[in-house]
């Protein structure tokens, strides 16, 4: 394949997947780590409603308006999450299904009903994203990458998702010591003073951001997987937090890239005409991956064995 | 009128009674789920269904068929839930990750796998696949007399399963080892409501959608629990609240669909049954809001009108508003801040309680006795006469 179809064709999409995969992916190692991986399941259930309500306010869809809609919805699930829990006492897992559910059928029910249905939000973009259609028109070629006119002409995405990642990554440096100690002995961090509610809080809040950049561009499927499975895996293949970090950040990319090849050039090659959802695809590869690992990883055991 | 001028005809009835006889097996079903804190894997075993129907579609068209044969779909969509259920299994006994990390993973996995395979229906055969994504959502709007028969069926085949189980699942959720000892096969029973959740996916399929099935799995039991402590009463009322919202949603839904003929049904049921759960959250007798924001104002009295009183006693003037405002209230003083006959006794009772309750602290060898008490409530509520009459004796013997 040539430079002059790849660039604008498939360079923008692949790089916006891993972008996507891998912001969502470190937040998700401590997720994993601290058993709270199906939070990013309720929040990306939850980014639904605040991106539809964020619509029918506006009545224009704009990306920051969306982006704050959507931060709002997460941070009122987990709120409520929180507030149930302490006046019903009742386990945290139910209650997060309650919440995440029903404000997902308020989204479905809303999006159905207002004009958004016409435009193009509806709840198969909500789920599967539009990776395909994140084209870079004004590229001609790998000299376009060096292009300043070309490069202004990128899909708004990928600077917005770069942006994200590299917030996440310096607020990981930066909060690395407090994180890991409390994700690992949280009453030994308690005893040092740290604020755990505040970290844990903190965290939700980064998934949430991730969550929320990856969604529009990637869908909620993707995002989903990306924050369980290649933590997931990576916490198979090694014992030591930093290298299972290097590990499910590669994982993601690997995720993305195959997927998205094997979503837009699979079908091709068993002699069909039309790609498949590169969404789809990629969380199914990263299942794969985690399902290799949990047979063949290093340190697939259980602790007790 | 408008909205609600409709007849309650036929097809509405059908909706109404299919909805309701599915809430109600899915709200037993998920009465055991949800005691043994798995609610959350009702979600991967619906998201898990996905591939299967895709699958099942794909090899009727094959085989020269339409692909819409409903029992095709199902059967399809049953194998690939169970292969779903397995992995999850898998990842929690052969590997070190934990359950909620492997019920995101085969929940993602599956469903990114089911929507390749829906892409790919798509491009096969426009127009033929229209059926299926539907089927995410639910929708009544297709419904068809044979349909509804056949989740009635199934629903009330589940819900008589449920009944008949109820006593072994209620064991093992509560105790596990105790259920084992009674001889009761914990991995079987473990099976066989995962095969309830199973079936009660397939059958809300066509009218709830996968996507939402879950809710009315999990929120009709959690609500039912606001209202009970005991799981005898908490089957019954999840099963009520359950049908009350399948079938309220049926009436709804029939009712709107003049204004809007493509309303998702399973959102609507989703958020009738949220209503429940929210009212229930205000008014329940133990966890609700309501109750617990009356059981703070009472503690609250209590606190205020024993330190008002033992005030009294020792002969300050209440100068706290809400204190005065209380004790004057119930008639312990009067307006001028003097104490009544009344506020007399009972403050001389407060301060003789206390005098005892300090005696009782001072001797390490009470502790146990002491721990009888609240440290608020009248003395003569925890400790027998006899009781008290020894501590006064002590008391005197000691000033």
């Amino acid at each position: 394949m040539s430079g002059a179809e790849f660039v604008p064709l498939s360079l923008p999409p692949i790089l916006i997947g891993i972008l996507a995969a891998i912001a969502c992916a470190l937040p998700g190692n401590f997720l994993v780590l601290r058993k709270q991986a199906l939070i990013g399941d309720a929040i990306s259930h939850v980014v639904l409603p605040g991106i539809v309500l964020a619509f029918l306010v506006t009545q224009a869809l704009d990306a920051w308006s969306m982006l704050l809609g959507a931060g709002a919805a997460a941070l009122f699930a987990v709120v409520m999450i929180d507030v149930i829990k302490r006046v019903s006492r009742i386990e945290v897992g139910a209650i997060m299904g309650v919440v995440f559910t029903t404000l997902f059928a308020l989204g479905v029910l809303l999006l159905e009903q207002s004009s958004a249905s016409s435009v193009h939000l509806d709840v198969e973009h909500a789920l599967m994203g539009n990776l395909e259609s994140l084209i870079w028109l004004e590229a001609r070629g790998w000299a376009s990458l060096l292009d300043p006119v070309a490069l202004a002409g990128l899909p708004p995405e990928l600077p917005r998702l770069a942006l994200t990642l590299a917030l996440i990554i310096v607020l990981l440096i930066l909060f690395w010591r407090p994180l890991t100690l409390s994700t690992f002995d949280e009453g030994y961090a308690e005893s040092l003073g740290l604020p755990v509610r505040a970290i844990s809080l903190g965290l939700v809040m980064v998934a949430a951001l991730a969550a929320v950049t990856a969604f529009d561009a990637v869908g909620s499927i993707i995002v989903i997987a990306m924050f369980i499975c290649p933590a997931a895996a990576a916490r198979l293949m090694t014992d030591r937090l930093r290298s299972q970090i290097w590990w499910s950040v590669g994982f993601a990319t690997l995720s993305a890239s195959l997927g998205y090849v094997l979503a837009g050039y699979g079908p091709l090659w068993i002699g069909l005409e039309n790609s498949v959802s590169a969404a789809g695809m990629i969380a199914a590869v990263s299942g794969l991956i985690l399902a290799l690992t949990a047979v063949f990883g290093p340190k697939r055991r259980p602790a007790t064995a | 009128m408008g909205i609600m001028a409709f007849t309650l005809t036929y097809n509405v009835a059908l909706v109404m009674f299919g909805a309701g006889v599915l809430g109600v097996a899915a709200g037993v079903t998920g009465t055991f789920m949800f005691l043994r804190k798995r609610a959350l894997l009702s979600d991967a075993i619906s998201h898990a269904t996905l591939p299967g129907l895709c699958g099942g579609f794909m090899l009727m068209v094959a085989l020269g068929g339409t692909g819409r044969a409903l029992e095709g779909l199902l059967l399809g969509s049953a194998i690939s839930a169970a292969l779903g259920l397995l992995a999850v299994n898998f990842l929690k006994s052969r590997t070190r990750l934990s359950e909620d990390a492997a019920i995101g993973a085969v929940l993602s996995s599956f469903f990114g796998l089911g929507v390749v395979m829906l892409t790919l229906i798509q491009n096969m055969s426009a127009g033929r696949q229209a059926g299926l994504d539907q089927l995410l959502l639910g929708s009544t709007a297709a419904m068809l007399r044979e349909d509804a028969e056949m989740i009635a069926i199934g629903a009330a085949l589940v819900f008589m399963v449920g009944l008949v189980l109820h006593r072994a699942m209620t064991l093992t959720a509560f105790d596990e080892n105790f259920a084992r000892a009674l001889g009761l096969n914990v991995p079987l029973i473990d099976a066989a409501a995962m095969a309830l959740v199973l079936a009660v996916t397939v059958a809300g399929l066509k009218i709830v959608g996968l996507i939402l099935i879950v809710a009315l799995l999990i929120i009709p039991p959690v609500t039912a629990r606001l209202w009970s402590n005991r799981a005898a009463y908490i089957w019954p009322i999840a099963g009520a609240i359950g049908g009350a919202s399948g079938g309220a949603s049926g009436l709804i839904g029939a009712g709107l669909s003049s204004l809007a003929p493509d309303l998702p049904t399973g959102a609507i049921i989703v958020l009738v049954a949220a209503g429940f759960f929210l009212i229930s959250l205000l008014v329940a007798p133990a966890r609700g809001v309501l109750a617990s924001a009356m059981r703070h104002r009472k503690f609250q009295r209590r606190v205020h009108r024993r330190q008002g009183l033992l005030a009294l006693a020792q002969g300050y003037r209440i100068l706290e508003p809400y204190t005065r405002k209380l004790l004057q209230r119930e008639g312990y003083v009067r307006a001028d801040g003097v104490m009544t006959e009344r506020g007399q006794s009972a403050a001389t009772a407060a301060q003789r309680d206390e005098a005892r309750l300090a005696y009782l602290r001072s001797k390490p060898d009470y502790a146990e006795f002491l721990s009888r008490h609240d440290g608020l409530s009248d003395l003569s509520r925890a400790f027998t006469r006899d009781e008290l009459a020894h501590i006064d004796i002590r008391l005197e013997d000691a000033s």
